[in-house]
């Protein structure tokens, strides 16, 4: 057997966007690759460092408004990183992290900043902040219901470039009306992003491994990424958060039990 | 007030709680003012911060007792209602020291005008009801900004801390020590990174804004608190390096107050336990130690603590009082507790399991930490639980067992 290729996992801004432990999703990723064999190394780049353009995924976390500013500045600094973001890496964002990768955010003084402008969607404030317990049913194939826990005051409009990432069941997700359906997160072929933490990887591990599979297709091709058996306390966590779901919903839970 | 004393008894009775919230809400809905009231004429001191209040606030009135009657929420019900409960139970006791909920300082400190507001740390805790940790420090400064002639005590080792006292005209600064620098990295005050380096005066912080650590009067070393007046020896019997940041910042509150710093010393030392913290519990073949921890920062510094041979049962729930989101766990480097025996146990086992699983960590888990003390070998036991699991579990072994000695 050759070496076991790495896969390097670039956490973006821990100390900037740190502030919902949305790290924690490096970790998951980190060893549901490491349990299959792929060695993973996961980077902290740090508001002090100079980001490596190189790495086959990014994470971008959750962040207070303030902390959301600097870093757009601090990523649009960094070109040769922004065009891997845009042209070859996958890039997995949550909350802030959605946020200033769209087009713009406007701030609660009404005020607009331009975003990043890697994923076709704008942000403005809701009248309240959106705090609770969501559950969607995910748009990707194979992924099913997902569970987290959201914490922003941002509504966000999805334009026609990206697609949701899922459908809310309960709670409120992107909380824009307007593109039909009450969508949450948005999706591209380089992208994908959400409101929700958790971190969301650890209590939605199918998530996570089409992750893996969007990285390890492109660079790993002959890498082997077959289910894990599930994780012991997994399925507990998941009927617990997923028996919120509404009556209604109770199909989807029995169309699938949660993959992990 | 005998109808909310009386209620006070009643929700100790039902197990409902440790008497102080449910004693003072009912009196607050008698008597809306009841807490202006209570308070008038007595000096107040109000504890805040997000790790430390108990403790802090234990340490001060044990030293404010060296001079007489001290009213304290004692049981740790702080918000507006266990204020009320605190001093309506010692109605002539001329000094209050009163831990009061971050969130609820603006209120309780418009009721009753404190002399003496101390300010620990604050950092990311149930972000579920504070949302963001800038938006709670602004509404600190606001609520200092609307009681000038209080004196304020803050850390100056915690820019959050430093941002909400700034504009404070009476501030004693104390350095603490405090080394979470998890949620302060960039500056409260303008989001730019701050710039960190260590001189002989300490760890400073600086910020291109202007925003700086302040020059500290009180500085808590391992063993002492320094100022310009001298060294005095601090010797604890409660562990824990932040322990004694936490008496070095009550020295200097009780002093503000007119107590010694070495007879504020010798009081502190003498506390075995903080509301249940730090005690040795016997339950059938286990000694357990109780330790308290409900978020990040705060488990950064229990970690230092936790005996290495010991077995340790982790219980976390995620109530109200908790946060009801249990991401924080996922800040916690579990990882260093690889090769040890845990149960994982509480209302939210499962989350806990999950992230112990990834973090490498063989354990058990089961909710009813009973039943998870009860697979872990005799002999003793390290439990790390958070707020409202402290308290259910400290209720479970009380009615079961006998407090042995103190933690050391
Ligand atoms: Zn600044």
């Amino acid at each position: 057997m050759s070496a076991a290729p790495d896969l390097v996992i670039g956490v973006l801004l821990p100390d900037v966007l740190g502030t919902y432990s949305d790290a924690g999703n490096a970790v998951v990723l980190a060893q549901r690759a490491r349990w299959r064999g792929i060695e993973a190394n996961v980077l902290h780049l740090s508001a002090d460092t100079t980001p490596p353009a190189g790495c086959d995924i990014y994470l971008l976390g959750g962040g207070e408004d303030a902390a959301q500013l600097f870093a757009i500045e601090w990523l649009a600094g960094h070109k040769a990183l922004l065009r891997s973001l845009s042209d070859t890496a996958t890039t997995f964002a949550v909350c802030a992290g959605l946020q200033i990768l769209g087009h713009t955010l406007t701030d609660e003084q009404g005020r607009n900043h331009d975003g990043l402008g890697l994923l076709d969607l704008t942000t403005a404030p809701r009248r309240r902040r959106a705090v609770g317990e969501v559950i969607t049913r995910c748009e990707l194939p194979g992924v099913g219901l997902l569970t987290g826990f959201e914490n922003h005051r941002g509504a966000t409009t999805l334009g026609a470039g990206v697609r949701p990432l899922g459908q809310v069941l309960s709670g409120v997700g992107n909380g824009a009306t307007s593109s039909g359906g009450r969508g949450e997160g948005a999706v591209t072929d380089r992208v994908v992003a959400t409101y929700l933490h958790g971190p969301v990887l650890a209590r939605n591990p199918a998530l996570a491994d089409h992750l893996l599979c969007r990285v390890t297709g492109h660079r790993f091709p002959d890498a082997d990424l077959p289910d894990l058996p599930d994780l012991p306390d997994l399925p507990d966590l998941r009927r617990a958060y997923l028996s919120k779901t509404p009556r209604r919903h109770a199909r989807f839970l029995a169309h699938r039990t949660p993959r992990s | 007030m005998r109808a909310g004393l009386a209620a006070g008894r009643i929700s100790r009775r039902w197990g409902l709680g440790a008497g102080g919230i449910i004693g003072g809400r009912v009196t607050l809905v008698l008597a809306p003012s009841a807490l202006s009231r209570l308070a008038r004429g007595r000096r107040v001191v109000l504890v805040s911060g997000t790790n430390g209040k108990t403790t802090t606030s234990h340490m001060l009135a044990a030293a404010m007792r060296t001079a007489g009657p001290v009213a304290h929420n004692a049981s740790g019900a702080n918000m507006s209602d266990g204020a009320v409960g605190a001093l309506a139970a010692d109605p002539d006791a001329p000094v209050a020291v009163l831990e009061v909920d971050e969130l609820h300082l603006a209120a309780v400190a418009a009721a009753v005008d404190p002399a003496v507001v101390v300010l620990l740390n604050l950092s990311r805790d149930q972000l579920d009801r504070g949302s963001e940790v800038r938006a709670v420090a602004a509404a600190l400064a606001a609520a200092l900004a609307a009681h000038p002639d209080a004196v304020v005590v803050a850390n100056a080792d915690d820019p959050m801390v430093v941002w909400a006292a700034a504009r404070s005209a009476r501030t004693v600064w104390v350095s603490t020590g405090h080394r979470w620098s998890g949620d302060a990295t960039s500056c409260p005050r303008c989001g730019q990174i701050l710039q960190r380096h260590t001189d002989p005066d300490g760890e400073q912080w600086t910020c291109r804004c202007g925003l700086a650590r302040p020059v500290p009067r009180w500085v808590a070393t391992d063993t002492a608190a320094v100022t310009g007046d001298g060294v005095v020896p601090v010797r604890l019997r409660l562990p824990g390096r932040f322990n004694l940041g936490n008496a070095v910042t009550a020295m200097a509150a009780a002093s503000v107050l007119g107590i010694d710093p070495q007879r504020a010393a010798a009081a502190m030392s003498a506390l075995p336990d903080v509301a249940g913290r730090y005690a040795l519990v016997v339950h059938g073949d286990h000694e357990l130690r109780l330790l308290l921890a409900k978020n990040p920062a705060g488990w950064a510094e229990t970690l230092g603590l936790l005996d290495d041979d010991r077995p340790l049962l982790v219980v976390v729930n995620a109530r109200e009082a908790d946060g009801r989101d249990t991401s924080w766990l996922w800040d916690v480097p579990f990882e260093d507790l690889a090769h040890r025996s845990v149960v994982a146990a509480g209302e939210r086992a499962a989350d806990l399991g999950v992230r112990l699983t990834y973090a490498g960590v063989e354990h058990a888990t089961v909710a009813d930490p009973l039943a998870g003390l009860a697979l872990l070998p005799p002999g003793p036991v390290d439990v790390v639980t958070n707020y409202t699991a402290f308290h259910q579990l400290r209720r479970r072994l009380t009615a079961t067992a006998s407090p042995r000695k103190s933690a050391q």
